[in-house]
Formats: C-alpha cells, sequence, structure tokens
C-alpha cells in the first residue's frame, strides 16, 4: 500500500493545474458554504494532522498508531498559553509545535528502535498513558470538562475573530498551506528520498553510509512538530480543547483517512481527510455504531481492493493508458 | 499482618482468574502470530461474540450454563473459520499496516455488528447458583467463580501443553512455527494446519469471553476495550510459545489488579508502565523486528 508504483510521471502542468484547482475548490469553500466554515476549519485542521501522519507513516514508514499525542500536547500548550497571558495565535501556534516536537524527541529512541507490530504497540502504549495522564491531571487540563474560553489576541492584531468562523477559516486554510509546502520540500530534498529508501529497505540504507536512525529522527520530530501545530490551531479556532484531541480514536481516525486518500502520497492526506469528514457529517445523526459499519467497510475494501487509496486508483488508471513518455517514479 | 494476608489472597485470587481470562481470550492470536505472523486485530471479536451468543442462550433459550457456553464456543469456532476463507488467506505475507487496517475494518464491522444484534449496553452474565457461592479462602471470602476459572484455566493450559507437547498435531504445529517453508516442503498441509489452529484459537477466545463475563464485561467495544491488553500478551510471549502465554497472562493479570489495588486512582497506569519498560529493555529481540534500526 505504501510503495509508489511505477506510473507515467504526470506533467508538470498536470501537477500545478491539479493543485491549483485543489487550492481554488479550498478558497471557494469559503464563498460556496458561509454556514459550514467551522465544519470547513476542522477539515483543514484535520488535513494538517494527516498530512503529518503521512510524513512519518506513508513516506518514512513509522507505524504510529498513537500520533493524537502530539495533536494533544499541541492543543493543551496552545490553550495554556493563551490562558498564562500568552495570547499571540501564529507564535503560540508554533510554540506549541515545538513541544510536540520535543516530546517526538524524546520518545523516538524507544518508537524507532523497533518495526512492525512492537512499534504499533509502543505508540499505542504511549498514547493510552498520555490519554490517562491528561485525564487524571485535572488540574492542568481539567479532565473531562476541557478547557474552554480560550480566547487568542486578533490575527496579525487586526483580523477579529469572529462568531461565524470567517477569520478561524482563513488562518487555518493558511496553516495548511505553509505546511504543505513545507512538507513537499522537505520530501523533495535529499531527507525525503532517504526516508523513502528507509521505508523500503532500511538494511540497504545502512550498506550505503545513511544514518536510519538519524533520518527517521527528523522525520519523526518534524511529523510531531506539525501534529502540534495542528492541535493548536485546533484549539485556537474552536477556542476549546477537550480530551479527544489526544484519544487513540483520533488517531486512528487519522489513519483511515490517510489510507483512504493514499499513504506515501503527498496528496492523500488533502483528499482522504474531506472526503472522509465530509461524509461523517451527513452520518453524524446515526448511532455511532452504525458509522463503523462504513469505517469498518471502507478498511477492508481499501485493503483489498485498492491499495494506495484513492490516488493509487487514479495512479492505476492512468498507467492504462500507457503514454510515450518514459514512466518514473513519483508520489503525488 | 491479617490485612497483608487478605490483600495478597484478593490480588492472587482475582489477579489469577483475571489472568486466566486473559490467557483463554489472547492464546489463539498468539499461536497465530507464530504460525502465520498475521496482526490480527480483530481477535477481540471472537471472545466477544463467544460471550454475547453464550449470554443469549442462557437468558433467550434457557440453556445451562455449560451447554451454552459449549455451543457459544462451536459457534465463534465455526465463524472464525469463515472469516479466514474470506479475508485472512489474502493476507499472509501482506505488510503489517496492511494486516492491522484490514483487522481493524473487520474489528469495527464486529463491533456494529454486535452492537446491532445485542444492543448499546453492557449485557452481564447470569452465573449459575454454585458459582456465586462465597467459601472462605485465607481468611478470605471469595466467589467460587473465581476458583472455577482459574480451576478451568489451569485444565486448558494443561490440555493445551498435551496438545502440542505430546501429539502428532502438535509436532506439526511446532513444526510450522520453526519453519512454515520446510514444514510445507516435507509434506505437511500448512494451510489446514493454520486454519484449524485458528478455529481453535477462536473457539478458545469465546471460551474466556464467555466464561469471563463477568471479569470483563461485555459491551460492543469489547473488542478495541481489551485489544491493548490481548497485544500485550502477544507481544511479550514471542512467537507461538502458548506455555509463555500463560505465564505473561497471569503475569499481567496479577501486575494489574496489584496496580488497581494498592492505587485505585492511578493504579490502571501501572500495567502500561509494565510494557513500556518490557519495550525499552526488549525492543529489539522482539518478534517482527527482521530489521533492527
Amino acid at each position: 500500500m505504501m510503495h509508489s508504483t511505477l506510473v507515467p510521471a504526470p506533467r508538470r502542468w498536470q501537477t500545478w493545474l491539479a493543485a491549483s484547482a485543489y487550492w481554488l475548490v479550498a478558497v471557494a469553500v469559503y464563498f460556496l458554504f458561509p454556514r459550514n466554515l467551522s465544519l470547513a476549519s476542522s477539515i483543514l485542521v484535520m488535513s494538517m494532522f494527516v498530512l503529518s501522519l503521512d510524513l512519518v507513516l506513508g513516506f518514512a514508514g513509522i507505524v504510529s498508531f498513537g500520533h493524537a499525542v502530539f495533536f494533544g500536547i499541541g492543543a493543551y500548550a496552545a490553550a495554556l498559553l493563551v490562558l498564562n497571558g500568552y495570547a499571540e495565535p501564529i507564535t503560540g501556534a508554533l510554540i506549541s509545535g515545538a513541544f510536540a516536537g520535543a516530546f517526538a524527541l524524546i520518545i523516538s529512541p524507544v518508537v524507532l528502535r523497533v518495526s512492525g507490530l512492537p512499534q504499533i504497540m509502543v505508540t499505542l502504549s504511549f498514547a493510552v498513558i498520555l490519554f490517562e495522564v491528561a485525564n487524571k491531571a485535572v488540574w492542568l487540563t481539567k479532565g473531562d470538562d476541557g478547557i474552554g474560553g480560550i480566547e487568542p489576541l486578533p490575527l496579525l492584531g487586526v483580523f477579529k475573530w469572529t462568531a461565524f468562523g470567517q477569520t478561524q477559516f482563513w488562518y487555518a486554510l493558511g496553516w495548511l498551506f505553509v505546511i504543505f509546502v513545507v512538507v513537499r520540500q522537505v520530501l523533495a530534498s535529499p531527507l525525503g528520498l532517504a526516508l523513502q529508501g528507509c521505508r523500503e529497505n532500511a538494511q540497504r540504507m545502512r550498506f550505503i553510509g545513511t544514518s536510519v536512525v538519524g533520518k527517521l529522527t527528523m522525520a519523526y520530530v518534524l511529523s510531531g512538530f506539525v501534529a502540534g501545530i495542528a492541535g493548536a490551531v485546533s484549539t485556537q479556532t474552536t477556542k476549546f480543547v477537550g480530551l479527544d484531541a489526544m484519544s487513540v480514536d483520533r488517531s486512528i481516525d487519522a489513519l483511515v483517512m490517510l489510507v483512504l486518500g493514499g499513504a506515501g502520497r503527498l496528496w492523500g492526506a488533502l483528499l482522504g481527510t474531506p472526503i472522509y469528514m465530509t461524509v461523517r457529517q451527513f452520518a453524524a445523526q446515526w448511532n455511532p455504531f452504525h458509522w463503523m459499519f462504513v469505517v469498518g467497510g471502507m478498511l477492508v475494501v481499501i485493503v483489498m481492493l485498492a491499495r494506495g487509496g484513492l490516488l493509487g486508483l487514479v495512479e492505476q488508471l492512468r498507467s492504462r493508458k500507457p503514454r510515450g513518455s518514459a514512466g518514473g517514479v513519483h508520489h503525488g | 499482618m491479617d490485612a497483608l494476608v487478605s490483600g495478597l489472597t484478593f490480588v492472587g485470587i482475582y489477579g489469577l482468574s483475571y489472568g486466566m481470562i486473559l490467557f483463554l481470550i489472547s492464546v489463539g492470536l498468539v499461536m497465530t502470530m507464530g504460525l502465520v505472523r498475521v496482526v490480527n486485530m480483530a481477535h477481540g471479536v471472537f471472545a466477544a461474540f463467544g460471550g454475547y451468543i453464550a449470554v443469549a442462550l442462557m437468558n433467550s433459550a434457557g440453556l445451562p450454563y455449560a451447554l451454552a457456553i459449549v455451543l457459544a464456543c462451536a459457534v465463534a469456532g465455526l465463524g472464525s473459520l469463515v472469516v479466514e476463507r474470506l479475508f485472512f488467506r489474502r493476507l499472509y505475507g501482506a505488510s503489517e499496516l496492511e494486516q492491522a487496517l484490514l483487522t481493524i475494518g473487520l474489528a469495527f464491522i464486529g463491533i456494529a455488528s454486535l452492537n446491532l444484534l445485542f444492543g448499546a449496553n453492557v449485557v452481564s452474565a447470569t452465573l449459575p447458583a454454585p458459582l456465586t457461592a462465597n467459601i472462605d479462602l485465607l481468611g478470605r471470602s471469595v466467589q467460587v467463580y473465581r476458583v472455577f476459572v482459574i480451576v478451568l484455566g489451569f485444565a486448558v493450559v494443561l490440555s493445551l501443553w498435551y496438545a502440542i507437547d505430546r501429539t502428532t498435531f502438535g509436532a506439526r504445529l511446532r513444526a510450522c512455527v520453526d519453519n512454515a517453508g520446510m514444514a510445507e516442503a516435507v509434506g505437511i498441509n500448512v494451510r489446514r494446519l493454520f486454519a484449524i489452529s485458528y478455529a481453535a484459537g477462536s473457539c478458545l477466545a469465546a471460551l474466556g469471553g464467555a466464561v469471563g463475563a463477568a471479569i470483563l464485561p461485555l459491551e460492543p467495544i469489547y473488542p478495541f476495550k481489551y485489544l491493548v491488553l490481548i497485544l500485550m500478551v502477544v507481544v511479550m510471549s514471542g512467537k507461538g510459545q502458548m506455555m509463555l502465554a500463560a505465564a505473561v497472562s497471569i503475569f499481567l493479570g496479577v501486575v494489574d489488579t496489584a496496580g488497581r489495588f494498592l492505587y485505585p486512582e492511578t493504579g490502571s497506569f501501572l500495567i502500561y508502565m509494565v510494557l513500556l519498560v518490557y519495550l525499552i529493555v526488549r525492543g529489539n529481540t522482539l518478534i517482527h523486528s527482521p530489521v533492527v534500526r
């Protein structure tokens, strides 16, 4: 599922066209659905989070089943910053992200020395422990009640946060765009290629002199940083943070969104998240257990029939129509 | 002094019975992991189904306790054969992430079906009268049920030991765990062997779910609620080591019970701490780490 397939590389103008169309649609949402801006903002935030997961799981091959830990740390850090008098949103998000990145750095020696099932177990147990800590540390997190009424300063000192979420939407969209560009640059860099090498065959990467653990640590910390920013932006745009920010459910949700869009593909997170969350919004009135049929069915179908998610399907369609140009490995 | 003995008895009896249920539920997965290395996140579904079916047979059909449990195990075993044929055959040799994703999907579907069939509320099993009586054990009143669970658990451990160590089937099974390719080359039908042991594992999980319904309450989310515990047993037991799995289950059961007994507020952490320490110490020698980073 994570392995890039050999398909004709899309031409440069096609890539640019698709990318521009994507961001134009995102902007158009603002004008087309002015009543759903809070949902739109939460989709943007979640896309950022899923993108951070793609970085480690899709590209570096680190199986993280507890990624919401970083989202949660960022979310709580943002809330506590505001409560303690530091209310500037942009630097606040960066500082919160740094907390999450620091935590990723601390646990990375434990997470990165194993792979496969033990790695699933390590990340899962960190997730469960951190959730319980947040649940029990009521003096810091207010436990089950969550922290509400978080009022950051106006954006850039000018734009006040609005009741219908206009400022929040642009703020989240701006963050997603910036983060996306950063992640794209990182993945196109030698580091990004080395990460994919580690995913495909860590042993050979070692043979050619790559410090596998070093590269993976960089990816893990960057991913934690991005997830932390996503959590911070979630707190800042909803003025609230609760335990669900850290929950294992969120980690699993993010996994499903990622494989739906296509793990190991730059656009996988940005495609899977909006589709998943929009469908779930329609099913919001259902019994939550019925929704599990949809999620479960989706996972089964993707793994059995559509490895590579929606983007994988697109690639399959493209590779059926052979083109004159030479094929190449790509992710996009 | 009396309080100490009484406390130790409590932790011993409750931890041991809890560990036995844990063993019954997870031993099938230990076996599966040893044989075909499929990370089955949906294993708890069979335990939950076993429990629910047994309770339904008792409450609605009025069957006696033992018969209801035996029937529930049989249903779970047959059902697992279908699931194996439909889904798992495709997973042999797939990456662990794919296995985990597909089986999480199956677990979601299983949970949704449990809710659809049996409702969202916690279901409690009514134990037959002899099991609900209390007896005095080392100065503490203990429910007969707990003793029954421990005895049953040891009986299963013994029969498993006999089946694996003393029968031809067991010898074949061990051969497959050690080297499936070589076992196949000398004429062992690995696929069939796996299907049988998978069904047996699911039967045992159903037994654990049904007998343990008074220890691990039945609710639709059961397969996820106890997933981490089940996986803990698997990770700490190594590939296919069933006797080790029994020891690990009992250890985890006692540690968890002791944690909750001594520190009711924070005790539930203890078991995760044990796992983390274990993974930190043993991390790079664990199963499924062919490449040590």
